[in-house]
């Protein structure tokens, strides 16, 4: 825990202190509104298929929220929505206020820097390094060598990479390829981090690492949304859920059950068996 | 900084995709080595070809009884014709050596000179030659033709033969240039295709690139660089294999074989130039355009 409290402290961006548990008014004073708006979007695309129909939604800042669903329900239509890979066929999505429609196609480059997105396929650089790839995100923010130098080891060493540095990305396994791609969302600090199905190609116990290491984020004051069709672990984690059919909304539970404030060792126990074996990290 | 960096990552991606850089190096060289040998060689036959239309010219031959007076007068008359550029005047006594010279045994035979007084009229441009001929022999309101002197005997007459010479130098000019722009047409699509190719086993690489939010510009500058890169290296080994050619096997035969170096033909330096400068253009361009539907993400 000592990694992650001290990247709280150097690196945050949201003011908010760690491990305060701000109630949903007090967060929304004091970050002006939600981070994500999604009002009467839908998504036709060409094809004629329908991506999303009428969802409306909103996730506050430092929210931890799933998007579950099964395959075509529109998980992956919210995604590349927000990361304006698509634009909506109606409705309007907000991100921190500001109207996606707004942001010109030349300006969509810089909106992506405050956006960190997570892919099930980890969509590394595969002629670079883990070190490259990580600094890749940081080079193109136009930052500075030195600056470059001091945050990606640190990112690196947070998501338990520090010995493979200078491995390639066929060089690492499922996880640690995962890892890398998380590292390289995360250090721009961005205030909203986007996941889509992070573990869909792990297995069980890497699936909990990487959440784990999701959690960990999310302490540091950042948003995260996580699509994931893994029902048992979206259970287990005990966080907002928001369910998609066919497009529509048809579930959104804002569990009061879970400990806002618990540690990510507790946390990956409770992952691991709820009330059984404590863990090394 | 910035460009130290985008010239770090042009290196990079070459060496971490060594073998579509080859096959981009191999089609630009290959592309230049033909289009550096297919330059001389048409600008030779349009050389050829305008020597030979150099040659179209219009007699005109004086009266035997014709005064040096009478010559002097049609000499200015020829030279205000229109369309006329310059015109030769060979007397009687200077063709008649020129002649007997060519064939002493015949011209021996002869007790006097037969030739007359010649005039060879250019045009300034050989298509014009008609022209020139028509303005000599105006027609007359009867129907007749008439010389524009009465001092001359005659105008040759060889419209068939010049308009022959004509026809096929035109033909020789336009089949050449049409060539030129084929092949330049074909090695721009191909050192095009190559790159594509090249960019497209990268397209994934792009479209990670632009979802961690760099710019197009931020993207493509690299992609521009490697094409210089690639470009110029190609350019400069076509230039070398096409400069040890023409040491080794084109300027001994010019000194043994005069018909070689008869034609004007471009300056090897300035070869070298275009060359260089098609190479890098083609690929640069290219590269930083056949990105641009990669960049739609």
């Amino acid at each position: 825990m000592a990694i992650s409290s001290s990247s709280q402290g150097t690196r945050r961006r949201v003011a908010v202190a760690p491990g305060t548990r701000p109630q949903k008014a007090v967060r929304n004073a004091s970050s002006g509104g939600p981070v994500i708006e999604f009002r009467g979007v839908c998504k036709r695309y060409t094809s004629g298929d329908t991506g999303l129909d009428q969802a409306t939604f909103s996730v506050d800042r430092e929210e931890f929220v799933f998007l579950v669903g099964s395959t075509g329900s529109g998980k992956s239509t919210v995604m590349r929505l927000l990361i304006k890979e698509l634009d909506p066929t109606e409705g309007t999505i907000r991100v921190a206020g500001h109207d996606l429609a707004d942001i010109t196609r030349k300006r969509v480059p810089y909106y992506r820097r405050n956006i960190g997105v997570v892919f099930q396929d980890y969509k590394l650089l595969p002629n670079r390094t883990v070190y490259d790839n990580v600094a890749y995100a940081l080079q193109v923010t136009g930052g500075k060598r030195r600056e470059i130098r001091n945050k990606v080891p640190d990112i690196l060493r947070l998501t338990g990479l520090s010995t493979k540095l200078h491995n390639y990305p066929d060089q690492l396994s499922g996880g640690e390829q995962q890892r890398v791609s998380i590292a390289r969302a995360f250090v721009n600090h961005p205030p909203l981090l986007l996941a889509d199905e992070p573990t869909g190609n792990l297995d069980p116990e890497t699936s909990i690492d990487i959440m784990r290491l999701l959690y960990r984020i999310n302490r540091t004051g950042t948003t995260i949304l996580v699509a994931s069709h893994d029902q048992t672990m979206v259970d287990k984690m005990r966080r907002r859920v928001l369910e998609l059919s066919r497009g529509r909304i048809v579930r959104d539970e804002a569990t009061g059950l879970y400990a806002r404030d618990e540690t990510t060792r507790e946390f990956a126990q409770r992952l691991r068996n709820p009330g059984g074996r404590p863990e090394g990290v | 900084m910035r460009i130290g960096f985008f010239l770090r990552e042009a290196m990079r991606a070459m060496r971490r995709s060594a073998a579509p850089s080859f096959a981009a190096l191999a089609t630009v060289v290959v592309t230049l080595i033909v289009l550096g040998v297919f330059i001389p060689i048409v600008q030779a036959t349009k050389g050829a070809a305008n020597t030979v239309r150099g040659r179209v010219e219009v007699d005109v031959y004086m009266k035997s009884s014709a005064t040096a007076a009478d010559d002097a007068r049609v000499h200015k008359e020829l030279l205000g014709i229109q369309n006329v550029k310059s015109v030769l005047f060979v007397s009687k006594e200077q063709a008649y050596k020129q002649q007997a010279a060519q064939d002493p045994q015949a011209y021996a035979l002869l007790a006097s000179n037969p030739l007359p007084d010649t005039f060879h009229v250019i045009p300034d441009n050989p298509g014009n030659v008609l022209l020139v001929r028509k303005a000599l022999m105006p027609r007359t309101p009867s129907g007749g033709t008439l010389m524009i002197d009465p001092a001359i005997q005659n105008i040759s007459n060889h419209t068939d033969d010049t308009k022959k010479i004509l026809e096929v130098t035109n033909l020789v000019t336009i089949t050449a240039a049409l060539l030129t722009v084929l092949l330049t047409l074909a090695s721009i699509l191909l050192i095009g295709n190559t790159i594509r190719l090249s960019l497209y086993a990268r397209r994934r690489e792009v479209e990670v690139m632009k979802l961690v939010g760099a710019t197009d510009w931020f993207i493509r500058w690299p992609f521009v660089i490697e094409g210089i890169i690639v470009g110029a290296l190609g350019a400069l080994l076509a230039i070398g294999i096409l400069g040890v050619t023409k040491v080794a096997l084109l300027d001994p035969l010019a000194n043994s074989w005069t018909l070689i170096a008869a034609p004007r033909t471009i300056p090897f330096e300035l070869l070298v130039l275009v060359l260089l400068g098609a190479g890098v253009g083609v690929s640069a361009l290219g590269s930083g355009i056949s990105l641009r539907r990669f960049l739609r993400v």
